[in-house]
């Protein structure tokens, strides 16, 4: 068995933890960090649940190991209002309705912030392929989709003047570019 | 579910990682993008006593047109497929399979070399490349060597690679102009392997077929090409008959086995109907580019 010590940004604080070499990123996070706000739903890599992004990507945490991590940064669904405010996505589920339950939404609310980062004004159908590893039981997803589309017309209208969708992070393009 | 325990490695340079393989051969695994292996380790059905994570080769991720051909990194992820603008553009088939392997989050770690080494006739990459005609490059102790797509795939989840080599890189022909392709898959929902999947990649002359290459997703126990369809094809119109003559060769010749996707005779329906719509939009794609 192997242990290793791994410094890893959590939320922009840096963690140093010993870990076993098996231990997956999602229980690093709920048991050594005690961010209890990503989920572990299916354990199987199916639901998204556990939703987190890493180097800004979203992930699934129950997939990688922790000591992946290592000298890398997560962002946890602990970070978006840390202010006290909420985030737009935030609001947009509040808003919108886009939860019942409730499980799901911070899987979801991950995914949908990479997905707003690399495109930032999707189309309905492209808010529904970008949270196509999240699952939902019970909204039936057009909540979730209103909660998004609220979150995106709020963040670029909170842009500061001037900034547009032609300032994507380089290598992101936008995915209607996909041929169906 | 947590994986049995292991040690674990993370080499820096593509020459650490062959030396630690070389080292543990059997007992070793790869780790990549590791969203077929590691879900395989929490159910135990794998449990390698080594781990070695390639994730640290960054130089082995990207996409580039080199020497008449498309140079995929081994590392290079699902989702990098999808942002190449390259790809979309040039790359039809390859563009059609990166936008519909397992979910979005999955295809942010998962990566083309992967896919392609795990060797799962499930898995989407297998069908494309064969269809592509590509090639892979291994590195191993003593060099590299480039191993043809069709030599690769020996048997369910085995590859022509030695125990202590390293897949780094995929090539493929870089297209003509009269060249077309496409991916056509059918899953049960999104994240789900394919119940069929085919990959067509042709070229034409005048109206004519000239050379196709069609390879099957999850309808055999190795991925394989479906050599009596493209013959069928090859030198023909693409009419519906020719098109009918082709999906029934390939439903024919491929091997699928009865799961929850369906049963073998709507497995092997499914692949006659893919066939001929993967065939017709390989052939109209092909047109455009021409015209």
């Amino acid at each position: 068995m192997s242990r290793h010590t791994i410094t890893v940004d959590v939320n922009g604080e840096t963690q140093t933890r010993e870990v076993d070499a098996r231990t997956l990123l999602v229980h690093f996070i709920r048991e050594d960090l005690s961010l209890t706000g990503t989920h572990i739903g299916c354990d199987t890599t199916s639901c998204g649940a556990c939703t987190v992004l890493l180097d800004g990507r979203a992930v699934k945490s129950c997939t990688v190991f922790a000591v992946q991590a290592d000298d890398r940064s997560v962002e946890t669904i602990e970070a978006l209002a840390a202010d006290g405010t909420l985030h737009p996505l935030q609001d947009g589920f509040w808003e919108k309705h886009g939860l019942q339950c409730g499980y799901c939404t911070p899987g979801m609310i991950m995914s949908a912030k990479h997905l707003l980062e690399k495109n930032p004004d999707p189309t309905e159908d492209e808010i529904r392929q970008g949270l196509g590893g999240n699952l939902c039981r019970c909204t039936g997803y057009n909540k979730i989709v209103e909660a998004v589309q609220y979150a995106a017309e709020k963040m670029l209208t909170e842009r500061p003047s001037g900034a547009t969708s032609a300032e994507r992070p380089s290598g992101a393009t936008a995915t209607e570019e996909v041929e169906a | 579910m947590i994986p049995g325990e292991f040690d674990y490695h993370s080499p820096t340079s593509l020459a650490d990682a062959v030396a630690l393989l070389d080292r543990f051969g059997d007992d070793a695994k790869l780790l990549a993008g590791g969203q077929s292996l590691i879900p395989a380790m929490r159910f135990r059905l794998a449990a390698p006593e080594t781990l070695i994570d390639l994730n640290r080769l960054t130089d082995l991720a990207y996409v580039r047109e080199q020497d008449g051909h498309l140079a995929i990194g081994a590392l290079t992820r699902e989702s990098a497929l999808e942002e190449s603008d390259l790809v979309q553009r040039r790359y039809s088939m390859l563009a059609d399979a990166a936008a519909v392997i397992a979910d979005p989050l999955v295809r942010n770690l998962a990566t083309v070399g992967g896919n392609i080494a795990h060797a799962d006739p499930a898995n989407d990459h297998p069908a494309v490349m064969l269809a592509y005609g590509a090639s892979v490059i291994a590195r191993g102790p003593d060099g590299e060597r480039a191993i043809g797509i069709d030599d690769f795939f020996t048997d369910l989840f085995e590859t022509s690679l030695e125990v202590n080599e390293i897949l780094t890189e995929i090539r493929i022909p870089a297209p003509s102009g009269t060249a077309g392709g496409a991916y056509v898959k059918v899953e049960r929902k999104v994240g789900d392997y394919a119940v069929s999947g085919v990959a067509a990649q042709l070229t034409m002359d005048g109206d004519r077929i000239r050379q196709i290459r069609i390879g099957l997703t999850n309808v055999n126990p190795v991925p394989m090409r479906a050599a009596d369809a493209e013959a069928a094809l090859a030198g023909q119109l693409p009419s519906e008959e020719t098109l009918e003559a082709a999906g029934q060769a390939a439903a024919a010749e491929c091997e699928p086995s009865p799961d929850l996707r369906g049963s073998e005779e709507y497995k092997r329906d499914l692949t006659r109907v893919l066939v001929k719509r993967a065939v017709a939009k390989a052939v109209s794609r092909a047109r455009r580019a021409q015209s």
